[in-house]
């Protein structure tokens, strides 16, 4: 990117300028803030991990293992609860993107620091009361609360609701804030169109953070006021329709399967365009295709319902407005590949991560599509088929891109470079990891073992024995990075400014930045692609 | 774009009292016992408080276009969870249905 500005030369820098616990607990500088979201999630994720472990193991062999079936129950409740609350929807948003996107549009921070320091206080209230109902009635409801369980459970499910409402507010504080960053702090000569497209795919993300998660919040409210009030509205007893409960919650959790790949495909953009040194294909049609998407998730719903009792008209519609997501993702797809053509491919280990998110995506997206066809999901809905789906999109794309961004940022972040060979080992472990744990689901569910269930009978044996074992080459991939970052904080190579050779505008200050990020205001001549 | 356009007092009061007035007029529509347009009647009454409040209170009407635009965006996806929802409500077997 042509630009004519550049970071300090001095030591000086975010992480040593200010000292103490105060100057990070009060401090309204977006990368302190982004990294004390880091901290933060990435505790909730080993938390999760662990859950994720404790349910493989579980399954590892028919009968009792480790867990009594309500203990199995409230730990696969925690598990997808935090995974997707406390994680994957904040995951890279507030992370990376709190992080990057004002020094990815030149500007000294986000439009409202304080609103963006609040998000985090709220993000952390939420994420307590969350954990508190752990040392409570444990809720076991499944992290989606459907009606009329959550209704009669005995758990503390008001508990839970309340923090995923709170935990939405935090979400809703950091979209606003993104989208005004992003229309009004954009450096000099930096027009819509010569912004990166990670902060296009954070910018559509932050548009459906606004728009979908009030009624999420709504609908948990109502929830609520069924179960303290007996209000009648989703309690078939009293009048109510359990379904609606489902539209209205669906109405934001699907558009949230996209707050959680968006952001992932942002990243991938970035990285794709950087280790092939080459222009990224279709800058525009990427760009849009973001807008494209965020705008077809809010009608597509209805996908998660085809064997609630949903009308077969209204699963008929939904079924064919799902297929239309496959378009803008397609684009994308498509994009990356034509960008890999003909460049100068460097495996480096964010590319290997890229391309492991290319891979396994493309079998989550398409996976998707057959789920899409409404005679096809009758059989598969409620069976392994769709975990295997689920976590083939969420997993091998949101988290391999969030990780692809760890290593492909790192240096930046904190001045030091990774041991790549370590890093590289990491992503075989966790992409084979994933496949041998995910890939026997498809046919587990294929072969109709249902989904959410404490046993199963002997034949589906052999595969869960595949599956169990896979988790454990993840969870080791997993503790190598975190030894791989440790050891690299500790005693990593210094990082030049640009150790990659990217042309976007962060890898034109200092590794890691100022405190305001540059020291002159940059001036953009050029796009963020132009190698 | 008036961003510093300042409404009167008077105005402010004007639209309080309305709100006062229609509130009343919702609990006397109650009381007449209208049957099945009793909702639509209050859904319809609540509406117009509503765009009183987004008008004066939150001055969209003095607000640019870009602004009205974005609210009314909030309006279609409100319209979709309604539509839908009561598209499939609406389409049920009712045989099998719950409602």
């Amino acid at each position: 990117m042509g630009t004519a500005a550049h970071g300090s030369n001095s030591n000086v820098n975010y992480l040593n300028e200010f000292k103490g616990i105060k100057s990070w607990l009060l401090s309204l500088d977006h990368k302190r803030i982004g990294l004390m979201y880091m901290i933060s999630i990435l505790t909730f994720f080993f938390v999760g991990g662990i859950m994720a472990l404790l349910i493989r193991y579980e399954l590892f062999a028919p009968g009792k293992q480790l867990l009594s079936p309500d203990q199995y129950n409230q730990v696969m409740t925690y598990h997808g609860a935090m995974m997707v609350f406390m994680v994957i929807v904040p995951g890279i948003p507030a992370i990376l993107g709190n992080f990057f996107l004002p020094l990815q549009i030149g500007a000294a921070d986000v439009a409202f620091p304080k609103l963006n320091l609040a998000s985090w206080y709220v993000f952390m209230f939420g994420a307590a009361i969350a954990i508190s109902t752990f040392f409570s009635t444990k809720v076991d409801t499944g992290w989606t609360f459907y009606t009329p369980y959550s209704i009669k459970t005995g758990t503390a499910v008001v508990a839970m609701v309340l923090a995923a409402f709170v935990m939405g507010m935090s979400s809703i504080l950091t979209g606003l804030n993104f989208i005004v960053t992003v229309h009004k702090l954009r450096a000099p000569g930096m027009t819509m169109f010569k912004v990166p497209l990670f902060v296009w795919a954070i910018y559509s993300t932050a548009i459906l953070q606004v728009i979908a998660t009030p009624v999420l919040a709504i609908t948990l409210l109502l929830l609520a006021a069924e179960r303290l009030f007996g209000v009648g509205v989703f309690d078939p007893a009293l009048g109510g329709d359990p379904v609606l409960f489902q539209h209205f919650f669906w109405f934001y959790s699907h558009p949230a399967v996209y707050i959680m790949i968006l952001p992932a495909m942002g990243i991938v953009s970035e990285l794709i365009s950087a280790f092939s040194h080459k222009v990224i294909f279709g800058y525009k049609a990427i760009a849009y295709s973001s807008l494209g998407i965020a705008a077809v998730s809010f009608i597509v719903w209805g996908h998660h319902m085809f064997v609630s009792g949903q009308s077969e008209i209204a699963g008929v519609l939904f079924s064919f407005l799902t297929m239309l997501v496959g378009v803008p993702t397609a684009i994308k797809m498509f994009n990356w590949l034509a960008t890999l053509y003909r460049g100068s491919v460097t495996f480096y280990s964010p590319m290997l991560y890229a391309l492991g998110f290319l891979f396994l995506f493309a079998i989550g997206g398409v996976t998707g599509i057959m789920l899409a066809s409404m005679g096809v999901d009758v059989h598969f809905h409620d069976t392994y088929f769709v975990v295997a789906h689920f976590h083939y999109v969420m997993v091998g794309g949101t988290l391999m891109a969030l990780m692809g961004g760890f290593y492909y940022w790192f240096p930046k972040m904190f001045g030091k470079m990774v041991d790549d060979r370590l890093a590289r080992m990491t992503f075989v472990l966790i992409f084979i990891g994933f496949n041998v744990t995910f890939f026997p689901q498809f046919i587990l569910g294929a072969m109709g073992m249902p989904r959410r269930y404490f046993d199963y009978i002997a034949p589906y044996e052999s595969l869960n024995k595949i599956s169990t074992m896979g988790s454990w080459l993840i969870a080791s991939g997993f503790l190598l990075s975190l030894y791989a970052m440790i050891k690299a904080l500790k005693s990593g190579e210094k990082a030049p400014s640009n150790p990659w050779g990217a042309k976007t505008l962060e890898w034109q200050t200092s590794s890691p930045p100022p405190h305001f990020n540059f020291d002159k205001k940059p001036t953009v001549t050029g796009g963020p692609y132009d190698y | 774009m008036s961003q510093h356009h300042v409404i009167p007092f008077k105005t402010y009061m004007k639209v309080a009292a309305a709100l006062v007035a229609l509130t009343f007029l919702t609990v006397i529509c109650h009381e007449l016992h209208l049957g099945p347009l009793a909702g639509p009647v209050a859904f319809l009454i609540a509406a117009v408080k509503a765009a009183l409040v987004l008008l004066y209170f939150m001055h969209l009407k003095y607000d640019n276009m870009q602004n009205r635009v974005i609210f009314g965006s909030g309006l279609i996806f409100l319209l979709l969870l309604i539509g839908f929802s009561a598209l499939d409500i609406w389409t049920r077997v009712q045989s099998m249905s719950t409602l």
